[in-house]
């Protein structure tokens, strides 16, 4: 081996005489060479297998992280409608203003000027901007992105901005009830806003691209969350009637000097709401300074005594039950029926009565007189039935179920009172809705806050011939000798009942504190709408539901009639009004 | 053999170069689509602001106080009033006693 390597080194004969290479070196420095160039490619393929197989994923992100970028897709919460399509709520974006105070560098004239674009006062600036623990605070939320620009355009550091979305509301207080609201954060918190968060609210969504060296997006990798927009909502509302309700209602709360008052308008076919209003109300654009009063929403939340408006479920209980015909005649003389150890009285002495003429001039004791007939299971079955003292399937947050007590608690004077419309609680909700059984052929019906497609499926609970019946004891009711006279309108058969109730307080009733209400329908040919008006405490004399509550019914349903193109089943002449003196009074 | 290999190189550097050519494109393209979805959104974010401004303007509460006041409108007499019915349901207003048409 040793003399075969000397040979090739001598063997070129060029090179023989170089003494370098005559140098005869130690064998194992090669060798050594060759270990650590050896050794060497070893701890680069180490290195590679490490980088490689066990790296790999860190590596690669750090890669990737150079030029992808997560993009936010943002959604956008669905639009609500009226049932013709025009918007009653809708979201726009805008911007929001916040900053690291340790990082604002800006001059006094740059601070100035950002206070005028924010219309945030300097000194409130200063002071947010001073607070050098904070790292995070907003100067200003909610910016319009015109405005939003200028401050990009001020061009100081440490000020961020932030995307979001505002909702507005463009009918403002007229329909803010029905509507309710959204936080900051688009969150709904009221009304229809809260009930259909669900199906309102978008998801914003997620995607990887990749980006280019100015920042525009050149590749579409991967999306990691496709955004869901918000589904637009359209509601039962028809807006020109909703207008027209609210502004009846506040011109009679106005008038009256009432403490507040609800409407609510049913379409009697489908049972789809066409409005619905309280007093007093809110600017839901504008939320500062809300209290409780204007936030409830009176026509669903709060329970009250109906009074009167009762009278048609018993009577009809009775007409069905075959105890009396609509002429059966019923004394009602001497104005005062002692049941036990209580009495109840008219408020005026009436005579004799038909059972029509016992709704007509709405008298207390014919009614008592057709419910001691009756059993008070009966009673009660007809009026759980109707939908009272069970909470009404709609999609509405806050909806009450009032209070009808068991029939087995019931004492006779209960029983008796409760025909009438005394110790028992509803909402107005429910009192329009179980009007539905007048105004249709005796079939209770669902209520809708959304548009539905056609008529509504029912429940029939009294036989068609009592609640044509019944409708035409309630066109009594709304005629020149009836208890409200001035709930008719000219050119429309107008059918409904009146209630003037005494407001309880603590253990008894306030002695000049009344709810007027009047639930009323019309055509009576052949009812379309469904108005029910509460207003609650009139105090400027004036207290009885004809009085009170009929000249919003008539206002609201004439306009409304000729709104939806009604056509007329009356002769157009005026109205008859009775004079002062036979006009009747109603007792509850 | 060699004279293979080289047209065989051709063909690859036209292929290379073809490839960057068309990544460049669709980059490009890709590009204009991101551009026109970004105006798409902003269109439509505008239309929602229309409807909102056209919501606002025409809110009734504005229409009735114009109508009444500036143009002196008011709703007329109901007397005065004459209601077309479509055929399918003129069999039920025939039988009217005073027909709106009759009183006008």
């Amino acid at each position: 081996m040793t003399a075969a390597a000397t040979t090739r080194h001598s063997a070129p004969s060029h090179s023989a005489g170089s003494p370098v290479l005559q140098l005869r070196l130690p064998l194992w420095r090669s060798r050594m060479l060759l270990a650590v160039v050896f050794i060497g490619f070893m701890a680069l393929v180490g290195r590679a297998v490490f980088l490689q197989a066990w790296n790999t994923d860190f590596l690669q992100q750090k890669g990737e992280s150079r030029y992808s970028r997560i993009v936010e897709i943002p959604a956008y919460r669905g639009k609500i409608t009226d049932r013709n399509g025009e918007i009653l709520a809708s979201s726009t974006p805008v911007r929001s203003i916040w900053a690291i105070p340790d990082d604002v560098k800006a001059t006094r004239d740059q601070l100035r000027e950002l206070s005028r674009v924010l219309d945030v006062p300097l000194a409130d600036l200063d002071k947010k901007l001073a607070d050098q623990d904070r790292e995070f605070v907003y100067l200003k939320r909610q910016l319009p992105p015109e405005e939003a620009e200028k401050v990009t355009e001020l061009n100081i550091p440490g000020l961020y901005q932030q995307r979001e979305f505002r909702r507005y509301y463009p009918a403002g207080e007229v329909a803010s009830h029905v509507l309710g609201f959204t936080g900051v954060d688009e969150v709904g918190q009221e009304g229809i806003e809260l009930a259909f968060q669900q199906s309102l609210a978008g998801k914003a969504g997620s995607r990887r691209v990749i980006k280019d060296r100015r920042g525009s997006v050149i590749e579409d990798v991967a999306s990691i969350q496709t955004p869901r927009e918000g589904r637009d909502l359209a509601l039962s509302i028809d807006s020109k009637i909703q207008y027209l309700a609210y502004s009846q209602l506040k011109l009679a709360v106005e008038m009256h000097k009432a403490k507040a008052g609800g409407i609510i308008v049913i379409d009697a076919r489908s049972g789809e709401v066409l409005a619905l209003a309280n007093l007093p109300t809110f600017n839901p654009n504008n939320r500062s300074n809300l209290t409780g009063a204007q936030l409830r929403n009176r026509v669903l939340t709060d329970t009250f005594e109906p009074g009167s408006v009762m009278k048609p479920f018993t009577v009809s209980l009775a007409l069905e039950q075959g105890k009396v015909t609509p002429d059966t005649v019923i004394q009602t003389a001497p104005g005062r029926l002692t049941i036990g150890t209580s009495t109840i009285t008219d408020a005026h002495t009436l005579g004799a009565l038909t059972v029509a003429e016992v709704i007509e001039k709405s008298s207390n004791i014919g009614t008592a007189k057709m419910a001691m007939q009756l059993e008070r299971e009966d009673m009660w079955t007809m009026f759980n039935r109707a939908g009272f003292g069970i909470a009404p399937q709609v999609q509405f947050p806050g909806a009450v179920s009032g209070k009808v007590r068991p029939a087995k608690t019931w004492r006779p004077i209960e029983q008796v009172t409760m025909a009438y419309g005394y110790g028992l609680s509803v909402s107005l909700l429910q009192l329009a809705r179980a009007y539905t059984v007048f105004a249709r052929d005796g079939d209770i019906i669902p209520v809708s806050f959304v548009k539905t497609d056609g008529p509504a499926l029912g429940t029939q609970i009294i036989t068609p011939k009592v609640a044509h019946e019944m409708r035409d004891m309630l066109e009594l009711a709304a005629g020149p000798h009836g208890t409200a006279p001035r709930a008719q309108i000219m050119g429309y058969r107008v059918a409904g009942k009146t209630g003037t109730a005494h407001k309880q307080e603590g253990n008894g009733y306030a002695e000049h504190k009344y709810r007027a209400t009047f639930v009323g329908m019309a055509p009576a040919s052949s009812p379309r709408l469904i108005v029910a008006v509460m207003i609650d405490e009139p105090t400027d004399g004036r207290y009885f539901g004809g009085d009170v509550s009929g000249p919003v019914f008539s206002a609201v349903m004439s306009s409304a009639l000729r709104a939806l193109g009604v056509p007329p089943d009356a002769p157009m002449k005026p109205i008859v009004m009775p004079s002062a003196a036979e006009q009747v009074r109603e007792s509850t | 053999m060699s004279r293979v290999n080289l047209v065989l190189l051709a063909v690859l550097l036209v292929c290379a170069l073809a490839t960057v050519n068309s990544s460049h494109q669709a980059r490009l393209l890709f590009a204009d689509l991101e551009n026109e979805q970004n105006r798409q959104k902003q269109i439509e974010v505008e239309w929602g602001q229309l409807q909102l401004e056209q919501s606002t303007w025409a809110k009734h509460a504005l229409v009735e106080s114009i109508a009444a006041r500036q143009l002196g409108m008011r709703t007329p007499d109901p007397r005065r009033l004459s209601f077309v019915v479509p055929a399918s349901l003129a069999p039920a207003q025939a039988t009217l006693p005073g027909t709106p048409a009759e009183s006008k």
